[in-house]
C-alpha cells in the first residue's frame, strides 16, 4: 500500500532540541524562590527507623523543612511491596528515609549530617535461595515473598531441597505459580535428545542516564510537577493519586526523559517524584530534588535475577517437544515482577513447544528494587535457551538455522500459557532475511576455526515480546486555520513514538507533515489517556487511537460539507486539504473552511456532545477543556483480541580470544518483524539500541553486594558495566520484514524489547560456539568465566549464586 | 568572582573554590545543555571542549579553566541558527534516542573532528568511547560522526 507518511523517515519535532541542548529535562528547570531538597537514605539493608531527631538541623539558618514517611503516610505505610515515597521500614540500602529542604544543596547536606536517625537493624539476605532455606533471613518484615491480593507470606524449603536445587536438580517443593499445557511426560518420552540443567541469570540496574530528579510547585491550588517518565498521561493518572491531589488539579510536565527501560513507565515505579511535591506543599515553596547517580542506582530499578532449572526435550526431527522450567525469581528489596512466568511464556511462543510446564516462586532479597526492565523474563531466558537449541541441533545432526525454522512461530499459530493466536507472525521471513544478509552458510564454515588464541564463534538468536495493547483514547483537532493537532499522551523516552504514532492521523487525512502539530509534553495541554509506554506497545496501541480519531474527524468533515453543499456525507471525497463532491471536484470546501463551519455548529462537531460512552475519565477532563474550540475527532478504541507479537532474529560472528576471555563482535545482523514499518530510522534505533542491551545482558551486566554488610558494590556505570562503544560492533546491520499486521490500521506492531532478546541469545550462542559448544547456563558470561573454563579451572563459587559471586 | 571564556564570551561569575565546571555552566550560567549523568567521570554526558579538548565538565574545577576557552553545546549553532555540521548530521541520522547523552556525544565528536577531520569509523568509535549511551544509540552516533565528516 502506498502511504504518504507511514514507512517514511521524518524529523521528529524534539530532535533539534536534543542536538542544541535546548530541550529541557526535569532538572533543567528553575522557578523563582526555588529551594533544594536532599535525601537521607538507608545505610542498612534491612532496618526499622526507631527515632528521627532533626532538631539541630531544623534550627539551622536556611533550612525550610523536613519530610518523613509520617508526613507522607499519616495513617501508616501501606503494608505491601513496592517502593514507598519515604519509609520507616527500609529493605534495601539507599531507600529514602527522609528529605530536607534548604536554601541550597550544601546547606541541605550539612543539615542532613546533623540529623540523628536511630535504626533497629534487622536480619538481611542477599541470595533468595539463602532466604528460601529453612531458618534463613527474610527480606521483608512480613516474610520473604508477597502474594498478590493476599499480602506477605513466607516460603521455606529444607536445606537439602535448596542444596539439591543448587546442584542442578529438579526442585521438589510446591511452587507459588504454575502453568502448563500438553502432555509433558509423553513429550519427553518422545524426545531423542533431552537437556537438563540448573541455570542462573543476574540482576542488574536500569541505569538510565538521567537521574530521577524532579521539581514541584503549587500555584492556585494546582500542583505542577516537572518529572521524568516513559509515559505522560498514564504517569499523571497514577502520580496524582500518590501525591493525593485530584486529577484535574495535577499538571505533569515532561518534555523529555533521559531513558526509562521499563522503570519509569508507571507512577508506582518512580514514587520519589512525590517527594518534592509533598515538600513543596508543606513549606509553600518550589522544591527541586536532584538525585545522584548512587541514589538512582539504588532506587532506579533492577532486572529480576533467575535461579532456575530447565529440562528440554527435542524429537529426532528437531521439534522442541517439551520445556519444563522451575524458576526462583529474585524480588529484591521491594517486590518484583512477573519475569519468570514471561520467560516460560516466551519459550512456548518462540519455539512452539508442544508441552510446557512452568513452576515459579518469587523470593525477596535486600538488594535493588526490582521491576520491569526491557523484555522482563523473555530476554533473560533468550540467552539461556539459544545455546540449548544449538546443543540439540548438534546432538541430532540438524543445521542450527534449520532447528529454528522447524520450531518457528508463524501466522495461524498459537503460543504462550493461554495458547493465544498471533495477530500475525513473520518469523520464518525474518530468519530467511537475516540468514541471507549475514551470509550464514559461508560464515558457518568458519565456526570454531582457530587462529592462534582466537576462535570464531557463530551465533543465532531470536527474541519475542508481546507488542501491542488497545482500549485507549484518541483526540485530534482541526483548527480554524486548517491545521491538524494530534493530542498525544505517549511519553518521550527516546523512541520518537509520540511523533510516529501521530503520523497515523496525518495519514488518514493526507495532511502534509508541516501542517501537523503534535500536542504533548505536559498534561495541561489536554491529552487523551494512553497505556503506559512499556511493553513495546506504543506503536500498535496509539496508531490505533490516532487513526480512529482521525477517521472520526474525517467523517465529521464530510458531514459538514454535506450540510453546507448538499447531498450525503458519502457523496464526498477529499484530497490536498479539501473536501469535495466525488461527482464534481469543483464543489467543495477547504479543511480550514470546514473547521470554521464546525466551530460555528458546535455540539458533536467540537466535542461538546455525543462523546463515546467508554471514554476514560482522564480523557473526559481533556475533552471538556477542549470542547467548543476546534473541530474535534475523538475515539475510544475497543479492545482487540489475540497477541500482536514483536519478533527479532540476530546473527552474530565473534572472535574469541581464549587467552583473555575477551571477544570482538566481528559482525552482527539483526532483523525485526514488527508488522508494517512506520518510522524506519526509529526502528533502526530500537534495533541497534536493543543490540547494545543484549550485549550487556549476555556478556557484562550484573550487580554485586558485599555479603558481610549487604552494601551495594555496584553503584554506577562501571561496576555493573554497561557496554560502551568499544564493547559493541563498529557497525550493526539491521533489516525488517515489513509485512502488515491485520489488527492494526497501519499494520504496525512494537519492537523495543525483542530487539534486545535476539541479540542476547545470539551472543550467548556465539560464545558457546567459540568454546566448542560449552554451555555456561548463565547470563552474563563474563571474561573470568570464559578463561576459567578454558583453563579447566573448577569454580569454587556457590552454584546459582545471586547478587554475588559466592552467595 | 572570576572571568571565564564560554562560547566565545567572557563571563564574570562567582565561583566557589570546590565548584566544578559543570555546576558553573548549569547553575550559574544557565547553560543546561551540559548534562550531569553521574557527576563523577563515568558517563561523559557533561563533555565540553576546553581549548579544543574533550573534557568531563564534572571532573574539572572551574578555577582551573579561567584562562582557557570553554565550549558547550549551546555555542555550536551559528548566529543565524544554522546548525553545526555535527548537529546537522546527528539530526539527519536521527542519532539521539532519549537525548540525555547527546550534548556530550556532540562535543566529543566536534573535538574529534577538529583533530581528525576525516576519521575512519574505528577512529570515531575510539573518539567517542568515553561517552556512554544507555539507549545504545552508538551505531547511530557513529553514522552521525561519519556524515558530519562528509558535510563538515
Amino acid at each position: 500500500m502506498a502511504y504518504m507518511h507511514i514507512g517514511k523517515d521524518f524529523v521528529p519535532p524534539d530532535v533539534n532540541g536534543k542536538v542544541t541542548g535546548r530541550i529541557k529535562y526535569a532538572e533543567d528547570y528553575t522557578r523563582e524562590g526555588m529551594v533544594y531538597a536532599r535525601l537521607l537514605t538507608s545505610p542498612i539493608p534491612h532496618a526499622r527507623v526507631v527515632n528521627i531527631d532533626a532538631s539541630e538541623a531544623l534550627a539551622m539558618d536556611g533550612v525550610f523543612g523536613l519530610l518523613t514517611a509520617d508526613d507522607v503516610y499519616p495513617d501508616g505505610e501501606p503494608q505491601s511491596t513496592g517502593l514507598k515515597v519515604l519509609t520507616n521500614e527500609p529493605t534495601l540500602v539507599g531507600e529514602p528515609i527522609l528529605a530536607l529542604a534548604a536554601i541550597d544543596e550544601q546547606t541541605a547536606e550539612t543539615a542532613i549530617s546533623k540529623i540523628s536517625v536511630t535504626f533497629e537493624r534487622l536480619p538481611f539476605v542477599l541470595d533468595p535461595l539463602d532466604s528460601l532455606t529453612e531458618g534463613g533471613p527474610d527480606a521483608y518484615n512480613g516474610g520473604n515473598t508477597y502474594v498478590f491480593r493476599q499480602g506477605f507470606a513466607t516460603e521455606k524449603w529444607s536445606a537439602d531441597q535448596v542444596a539439591s536445587f543448587r546442584a542442578g536438580n529438579e526442585p521438589t517443593a510446591e511452587p507459588q505459580q504454575t502453568f502448563s499445557y500438553g502432555d509433558l511426560d509423553a513429550a519427553l518420552a518422545d524426545s531423542a535428545f533431552v537437556y537438563e540443567s540448573g541455570f542462573t541469570t543476574a540482576g542488574y540496574p536500569h541505569q538510565s542516564m538521567e537521574p530521577r530528579s524532579a521539581m514541584a510547585y503549587w500555584e492556585n491550588g494546582k500542583l505542577y510537577l516537572h518529572g521524568t517518565s516513559q509515559s505522560l498521561s498514564a504517569l499523571a493518572d497514577g502520580m496524582a493519586s500518590i501525591v493525593g491531589v485530584p486529577q484535574e488539579d495535577f499538571v505533569f510536565i515532561n518534555e523529555a526523559t533521559g531513558g526509562g527501560f521499563g522503570q519509569r513507565a508507571r507512577a508506582n515505579s518512580i514514587p520519589s517524584m512525590a517527594i518534592p511535591a509533598k515538600m513543596s506543599q508543606k513549606i509553600n515553596r518550589p522544591v527541586m530534588m536532584r538525585v545522584t547517580r548512587d541514589e538512582e542506582t539504588a532506587i532506579g530499578g533492577a532486572r529480576q535475577g533467575f535461579q532456575g532449572w530447565i529440562k528440554c526435550g527435542f524429537k529426532a526431527d528437531g521439534t522442541m517437544a517439551a520445556a519444563d522450567l522451575y524458576i526462583i525469581s529474585d524480588n529484591g528489596g521491594k517486590g518484583g515482577g512477573g519475569d519468570a512466568y514471561s520467560a516460560a511464556d516466551c519459550i512456548s511462543i518462540l519455539y512452539q513447544t508442544e508441552a510446557v510446564r512452568f513452576r515459579g516462586t518469587s523470593i525477596g532479597s535486600n538488594t535493588g528494587h526490582r521491576g520491569a526492565q526491557r523484555g522482563p523474563g523473555q530476554n533473560q531466558i533468550a540467552a539461556i535457551i539459544s545455546p540449548i537449541l544449538d546443543k540439540a541441533a548438534e546432538e541430532l545432526g540438524i543445521d542450527r538455522l534449520k532447528i529454528r525454522e522447524i520450531n518457528t512461530p508463524q501466522t495461524g499459530d498459537v503460543g504462550g500459557a493461554r495458547r493465544t493466536p498471533f495477530t500475525s507472525a513473520y518469523m520464518p521471513e525474518a530468519l530467511k532475511m537475516g540468514a541471507e544478509k549475514f551470509n550464514l552458510q559461508e560464515r558457518m564454515a568458519r565456526s570454531r576455526q582457530r587462529n592462534g588464541s582466537k576462535v570464531t564463534g557463530i551465533g543465532i538468536g531470536q527474541g519475542y515480546h508481546n507488542a501491542g495493547r488497545s482500549g485507549m483514547d484518541g483526540i485530534v483537532l482541526l483548527t480554524a486555520d486548517g491545521r491538524l493537532k494530534v493530542h498525544n499522551g505517549v511519553g518521550n523516552l527516546g523512541t520518537y513514538s509520540f511523533a510516529s504514532t501521530s503520523r497515523a492521523a496525518a495519514e488518514v487525512l493526507q495532511m502534509p507533515w508541516e501542517r501537523v502539530d503534535i500536542v504533548t509534553g505536559r498534561t495541561d495541554r489536554n491529552l487523551p489517556i494512553t497505556s503506559p509506554q512499556d511493553g513495546s506497545n506504543s506503536i500498535f496501541t496509539n496508531t490505533r487511537t490516532n487513526y480512529g480519531a482521525a477517521q472520526d474527524l474525517l467523517a465529521k468533515m464530510k458531514e459538514i460539507a454535506a450540510l453546507e453543499l448538499g447531498g450525503d456525507a458519502a457523496d464526498y471525497d477529499f484530497a490536498e486539504e479539501r473536501v469535495f463532491k466525488s461527482a464534481d471536484a469543483s464543489v467543495g470546501m477547504s479543511f480550514a473552511e470546514i473547521a470554521q463551519k464546525g466551530i460555528e455548529l458546535g455540539g458533536k462537531f467540537t466535542g461538546e456532545s455525543d462523546l463515546p460512552e467508554e471514554l476514560n475519565d482522564f480523557t473526559k477532563i481533556s475533552v471538556s477543556r477542549l470542547a467548543g474550540q476546534s473541530l474535534m475527532g475523538i475515539y475510544h478504541d475497543n479492545p482487540h483480541s489475540n497477541n500482536p507479537p514483536g519478533f527479532t532474529v540476530t546473527f552474530t560472528e565473534i572472535e574469541m580470544d581464549t587467552e583473555t576471555g575477551k571477544y570482538e563482535i566481528v559482525d552482527m545482523v539483526t532483523i525485526g518483524d514488527c508488522g508494517t514499518v512506520v518510522h524506519p530510522q526509529g526502528l533502526k534505533n530500537q534495533l541497534v539500541g536493543g543490540a547494545v542491551w543484549g550485549i550487556g545482558l549476555a556478556g557484562y551486566e550484573r550487580h554485586l553486594y558485599d555479603p558481610q554488610n549487604g552494601l551495594p558494590a555496584s553503584t554506577g556505570y562501571w561496576q555493573s558495566k554497561i557496554p560502551t562503544m568499544m564493547d559493541t560492533p563498529a557497525k550493526i546491520q539491521t533489516g525488517w520484514v515489513d509485512l502488515p499486521d491485520p489488527e492494526n490500521p497501519v499494520g504496525a506492531r512494537g519492537i523495543g524489547e525483542p530487539a534486545m532478546g535476539a541479540v542476547a541469545a545470539s551472543l550467548a550462542s556465539a560464545i558457546s560456539d567459540s568454546l566448542n559448544g560449552h554451555l555456561f547456563n548463565s547470563a552474563p558470561v563474563t571474561a573470568d568465566m570464559i578463561i576459567n573454563h578454558v583453563a579447566g579451572v573448577t569454580s569454587d563459587a556457590v552454584p546459582l549464586a545471586q547478587n554475588n559471586f559466592r552467595g | 568572582m572570576i572571568r571565564i571564556n564560554v562560547n566565545g564570551q567572557s563571563r564574570t561569575v562567582d565561583v566557589a573554590p570546590q565548584e566544578t565546571l559543570a555546576s558553573t555552566l548549569r547553575y550559574k550560567l544557565g547553560l543546561t545543555g551540559t548534562k550531569l549523568g553521574c557527576n563523577r567521570g563515568e558517563c561523559g554526558a557533561c563533555t565540553v571542549l576546553v581549548d579544543d579538548t574533550s573534557t568531563y565538565a564534572c571532573s574539572v574545577l572551574t578555577h582551573s579553566v579561567k584562562n582557557a576557552r570553554v565550549e558547550t553545546v549551546e555555542g555550536l549553532e551559528s548566529a543565524d541558527g544554522t546548525l553545526h555540521p555535527v548537529q546537522q548530521a546527528f539530526v539527519e541520522e536521527l542519532s539521539p534516542q532519549c537525548g540525555y547523552c547527546t550534548p556530550g556525544q556532540i562535543m566529543a565528536a566536534v573535538g574529534l573532528l577538529r583533530e581528525n577531520p576525516n576519521p575512519t569509523r574505528q577512529e570515531a568509535r575510539m573518539g567517542l568511547s568515553g561517552n556512554i549511551c544507555r539507549c545504545g544509540s552508538y551505531d547511530s552516533y557513529l553514522d552521525g560522526v561519519m556524515r558530519a565528516a562528509q558535510i563538515g
